[in-house]
């Protein structure tokens, strides 16, 4: 077995740097990978590329560096209810490329899987096809998109053993198993971390391959964005 | 005129048994509490689920169970969770039935504006410029109007695209809508609501036939 434990959270970011690109996953604050954008906030890195379906809250999760000025460009698919995101983008301090959501998984896969470029429909026709190769295919038209390149992939599971072998829970999976792998180092951080053998090689979802670093996270705020309910009749 | 809660009503009727639906952010996501008890139907929801449930009960609310609108819910019996880029191989790969979304604007020829006001507002396209690209069967839910009472239904998008030719159907506060031919064509109107009132509403060419029917709601 290939030991990919790490102690602590410092450890698993080492060479991180200015100017580098990272992956996070994560949508919205669910399964974002909270442990290291602390250290990430706390190493004060700046100029750095995120890629990320979301840019958090203005007070939690890729809010953090944003607030801190530390992103120079973001790479996403929805910038949603974060202000500080939208003011920085509207005056320009912020560099956000805006793309589709399924291009920015399906990018992300092809990262990982070694396809260096696909062919989709999504965004033909829009502000999202300019400058980019497109063809038909079977009378639909599609646009030409690349492989992201990244310096680091952060990613959070629920559990992991020391092989690096993850399991996530419910939504909290999202972009996480499409970003590791995706990058030169993917850090992997889980809420419980456990000696080889203490999972079923069934139901590994990502297997410890993709993943160079792993460790437990001290702890997890798992904000909710929208708590929404009903009343009990 | 319909309320919000009507319009999703109506667009209820549409779903048909056996389908896998795929609900946007605001009115759409209203359409999950009018489909009839008999319809077996799953709803995805792109963040990685399907077969999503209504809200929790207060205190049983779970961080890594949401939907797309980042909104707590609950899985159903039969639910499955899935990572991004295969849920858009539901999507892309058309193994989505219906997908219902909203709009700030639809041109006559299908076209679909929802994900910037240049200089103004961008909440960034999430996943509808995919299921707009591949969705055989796209319903749009917006009022027929935008605050300032402009026309939303145009012979051509002022505002960025977020996708080209895709729209077939449009339920507003006013009318039941389809797309034909490079023309809006009125199907029914809101009950109350004149052809009159609907053909001032709508600066897009609209085609109507002799007799326009009420809407049915229930």
């Amino acid at each position: 077995m290939i030991n990919k434990k790490v102690t602590n959270v410092t450890e698993a970011c080492k060479g991180v740097s200015d100017g580098m690109t990272f992956m996070l996953g994560g949508f919205g604050l669910s399964g974002i990978p909270e442990n290291a954008i602390a250290e990430l906030v706390r190493l004060n890195v700046k100029g750095v590329t995120c890629i990320s379906n979301n840019a958090g809250v203005d007070d939690f999760g890729l809010g953090l560096l944003l607030q801190k000025k530390q992103i120079k460009k973001m790479i996403s698919s929805y910038v949603g209810e974060n202000a500080e995101f939208e003011r920085q983008m509207l005056s320009g301090e912020l560099d956000v490329e805006l793309i589709p959501q399924g291009t920015l998984a399906q990018r992300a896969r092809a990262a990982q899987s070694g396809i260096p470029a696909f062919y989709t429909p999504a965004g033909y026709g829009t502000e999202v096809a300019e400058g980019k190769e497109s063809r038909e295919f079977n009378g639909k038209m599609h646009i030409l998109e690349h492989a992201f390149k990244a310096d680091f992939a952060f990613v959070k599971a629920w559990k992991g053993d020391e092989a690096g072998n993850l399991i996530f829970k419910g939504t909290a999976r999202n972009f996480n198993p499409n970003m590791a792998g995706a990058a030169t180092i993917t850090v992997a951080e889980v809420e419980e971390l456990l000696p080889a053998g203490s999972l079923d090689p069934n139901e590994i979802h990502i297997p410890g391959i993709f993943v160079q670093r792993i460790f437990q996270g001290e702890q997890y705020e798992k904000r909710i964005e929208q708590r929404t309910v009903r009343q009990r009749s | 005129m319909l309320t919000k809660e009507q319009i999703a009503q109506r667009i209820a009727k549409e779903v048909k048994n056996g389908y896998y639906v795929n609900l946007g952010i605001g009115i759409p996501t209203l359409v999950a509490n009018f489909v009839r008890d008999d319809i077996e139907v799953d709803f995805q929801s792109e963040n990685g689920i399907l077969g999503m449930g209504p809200f929790p009960f207060e205190g049983e609310e779970n961080p890594d169970l949401i939907n797309a609108g980042k909104q707590t819910i609950t899985a159903l019996p039969g639910a499955s969770f899935f990572d991004s880029a295969t849920s858009f191989s539901m999507i892309r790969g058309q193994h989505v039935d219906l997908t219902i979304l909203g709009a700030m604007e639809v041109a006559q020829n299908g076209d679909i504006a929802n994900w910037k006001i240049p200089g103004k507002m961008v909440k960034g396209m999430g996943g509808a410029m995919d299921l707009v690209a591949s969705a055989e069967n796209i319903i749009v839910a917006m009022m027929h109007t935008n605050r300032a009472g402009a026309s939303k239904m145009l012979k051509q998008c002022s505002l960025p695209l977020t996708g080209v030719n895709c729209v077939k159907k449009i339920v507003t506060n006013l009318a039941v809508l389809e797309i034909r031919d490079g023309k809006f064509h009125l199907l029914e109107r809101a009950p109350g609501v004149s052809v009159e009132e609907i053909q001032n509403a709508t600066e897009g060419d609209l085609v109507t036939p002799t007799n326009v029917p009420e809407m049915v709601l229930a």
